[in-house]
Parts: C-alpha cells; structure tokens; sequence
C-alpha cells in the first residue's frame, strides 16, 4: 500500500487485481443447492432412523389411523422442512432469485392448516390421550433441542457459500430445523394436537426462527 | 477496461464468437481451477460491470471505486459458489448490487452522524478517541504524516481498517496478514498515534 489517501482507480483496481492474482488457489466448487438440502437432510433421516429404532413406528402410525389431520400436518412439516433448506441454499447462491424464500410457504401452509383444523374439528380429538402442561413443555424442549445442531449445521454449511440476505437465509434456515424439529417429534409424540400442545409448537418453531434470525443474520453476514 | 479478444489455451470454450457474459464465465470456471491469466481478465473485465451496477443503485461517483474493491474482492473470497453453468453477469451484478447498498447504508450512517472526517476510526469500537485528531486541514496532514511513520504492518492496519473501512476479512485478504495480527497492529498504531498526539496537541 504505496498511497494511501489516494484512491484513482486504475492503477488501485489494477494492484488489487494483481494481488487478489497471486493469492488464487484452485476451489472446489460448491455443489448443486439440491444436492446440499440433500446432504443435510441425511442428518435429519439418521435421527428419525435413531427415534424410530427406539419408539418404533407402530405408535405413530396408529396415531395417524386414528386422525388422518395429524398425518398430513407431519407431512406438511417434512415437506416446510425440504423446501425451506433447499430455499436457504439457493439463496446461498447470488444470482438467484429472492422469490426462492418462497418455496416452503405450500408446504408451511399445509403443516399448519392440517394442525390448526385437526386441533379445532373436536376441539380434542377423541380416543387420543391428552397432553398435560408438563408434557407439552417436553414438546417445547424437544423441537429446541433437535433445532440447535440442525440450525447449527445449516449455518456452517450456508457460510461456505454467500448469502446476499444474510437475515432472510437465517429465518429460512430456522424455518427448516423447526420443522425437522417437529417432524422428528411425530415419532415420539404420544398426543394428538389440543389446543395447548399445537400453541406449545407455535411457540417453539416461533423461538427457533426469531434466535436464528437474530443470531444466524450475524453468523452469515460475514458474505 | 481493455476487451481482450484473444483466448489462450486455458480456454477453448470461450471462443470470439460467443457473448461477453459466456466468455467471462468460461474465464471464471477456469480461475476456479487455478488459472491466473484468466482470472486477472476476467477482474479486469468485471470493473465496468460493476461501476454500472454501482451507479444504477445511486452510488455517488466518489464512492465507485470502493463499491469496485469490496466488490472484487468479495468476487475472490466466494467465486466458489459460481456455477459455470449460469450466468457470470447475474451472479456478478448481485455481489455488486449488494455492496453497492452496504456502501449507501455507511454512507448514511456517517451523514446521519455529521462526522465527514476521512479517519473516521469511529468503526471501531476502543478507537473514538483517537479519531478526533483531524478537525482541521493541518492536524489532518500531520496525522497522515504521523500514519506514514508508523512501521509497515502498523501503517497497514489503519490504512485498511481505519481509512478505507474495509473490515477484518477483508483486510486480511488484501494485506495476506491474519485478522489477529491485523488487530494487534491497529491497537499499537493507535496507541503510538495517541502517544504522539498526546504530547503535542
């Protein structure tokens, strides 16, 4: 740096150029962003395979027989979770669209109307057991506590990349581990969706997003 | 910039019949692998690409060439996530359109301070009281002269951290320190100018 306060700009383009000339190492190209979704949601398959080989699927599977809303809400959970990953990495991409951030809204629509409706057609569904205020703070902790390392992956995997809107790619990557979250809690889950489990959800997935938006926005704005 | 027409070996792709926005990204995929020549073209070549986009975001004419340098420089330290098989110009003119509005929001934050001061050390954090040297053209040239003194890896650091506000990473990147020495040499600079003006007010 010959010339500090003087900022023409060939020759300064030119010694930049150079330089950033010199420090070029070959890459490694980032894969495909449906290939990076891919790789993640592996993680989230190894856990449900985990959960599943404990609880077994028989109780879940009953369950949904029983209230076919559950069903498609876990669906529509499996499905936000896809979407919203795959929407964060492409926008890790610059050049895309930001209509990507778009992507899980089918999908979130879907996982909240089919709870929302499961919670208010009987109010409590009948035949299913009822969840106490001790076991809905368990569902509380659950989806927090599966979102943490979900998010956390997410995030170095996004930092490798460049997200133009740090604060949109963070709330879409809270968006996707809160609905991993409680999808992988449908396994384990032992109640149907009453009024105070589905606000417990509502609060959990909130807190997800709100903390990666303010915190993951910051980890991410380093591109 | 020079429009370079002849394509060397690195890639063959890029033939003089294909359109700009192709060739540049033949040149990018090739600097992805390593290949300087075509790199330093295709840098050279994303200048005017960038004043463009800078401009049309309302980037005022002085602050163009910083939006080109945070701009180049973001290029290298993500052109990992280019992918040849989309367009160079959209991926490079979201970069640039991105660094365009970061320099505005600075640009506005400093206006809305009222402090047009070229040192502006406010950025950062332990540095304010230093930074209010320069209130007059005078006191100005003997801090630029006291900067001058410093020893070389001092002076860096306040030329990148502190008059051209790059930030940490990016300084690093430019001056090939790391950001932990970058740190220790802007504390010293700043304690060395501190001292020197202390004592002569």
């Amino acid at each position: 740096m010959e010339n500090p306060d003087v900022m023409s700009d060939p020759q300064s383009h030119a010694a930049l150029i150079d330089r950033l000339g010199t420090e070029l190492v070959p890459v490694r190209r980032l894969l495909p962003p449906w290939l990076r979704t891919a790789g993640w949601l592996l993680l989230v398959a190894a856990i449900a395979a985990g959960l599943l080989m404990h609880y077994g699927a028989g109780p879940m599977l009953q369950r949904w027989a029983a209230t076919p809303d559950l069903a498609w809400a876990g669906i529509g959970a499996v499905i936000t979770a896809i979407s919203a990953a795959w929407a964060a990495f492409a926008l890790g991409v610059p050049g895309r669209r930001a209509a990507w951030a778009w992507l899980p809204l089918p999908g979130a629509l879907l996982w909240i109307g089919a709870s929302g409706l499961g919670c208010l057609r009987t109010w409590i569904a009948p035949g299913t057991e009822v969840a106490g205020l001790h076991q809905t703070a368990d569902c509380l902790i659950f989806i927090i506590a599966f979102s943490i390392p979900l998010s956390a992956l997410l995030i170095v995997l996004l930092r490798r990349a460049c997200p133009l809107r740090p604060v949109l790619a963070a709330v879409l990557i809270g968006l996707a581990s809160a609905a991993a979250s409680a999808s992988l809690l449908e396994i384990c889950h032992a109640f149907d969706s009453a009024a105070t489990d589905l606000l417990t959800h509502a609060l959990a997935v909130a807190v997800v997003v709100a903390v990666n938006a303010a915190m993951g926005g910051r980890l991410l704005s380093k591109a | 910039m020079s429009p370079v027409r002849t394509v060397p070996a690195e890639s063959a792709a890029a033939s003089a019949s294909e359109s700009p926005d192709r060739r540049r990204s033949a040149w990018m995929a090739a600097a992805q692998a390593g290949d300087r020549r075509a790199y330093e073209k295709l840098l050279a070549d994303s200048v005017a690409l960038i004043r463009a986009v800078a401009r049309r975001q309302g980037v005022a004419q002085d602050q163009l060439d910083d939006v080109v340098q945070e701009t180049l420089l973001t290029v290298h330290r993500v052109r990992q996530t280019y992918d040849p098989g989309r367009s160079y110009d959209a991926w490079l003119g979201a970069i640039a359109a991105r660094r365009a509005i970061d320099s505005l929001r600075r640009r506005g934050r400093r206006d809305s301070r009222e402090l047009h001061d070229e040192f502006a050390l406010d950025n950062h954090a332990d540095a304010d009281d230093a930074s209010a040297a320069a209130e007059n053209e005078q006191r100005a040239r003997r801090l630029h002269a006291a900067i001058a003194a410093l020893p070389p890896g001092q002076r860096e650091a306040v030329e990148q951290l502190g008059l051209r506000e790059h930030s940490l990473s990016e300084a690093a990147e430019l001056t090939g320190r790391n950001t932990g020495a970058l740190k220790v040499n802007l504390h010293r600079a700043l304690k060395a100018l501190r001292e020197r003006f202390h004592g002569e007010p």
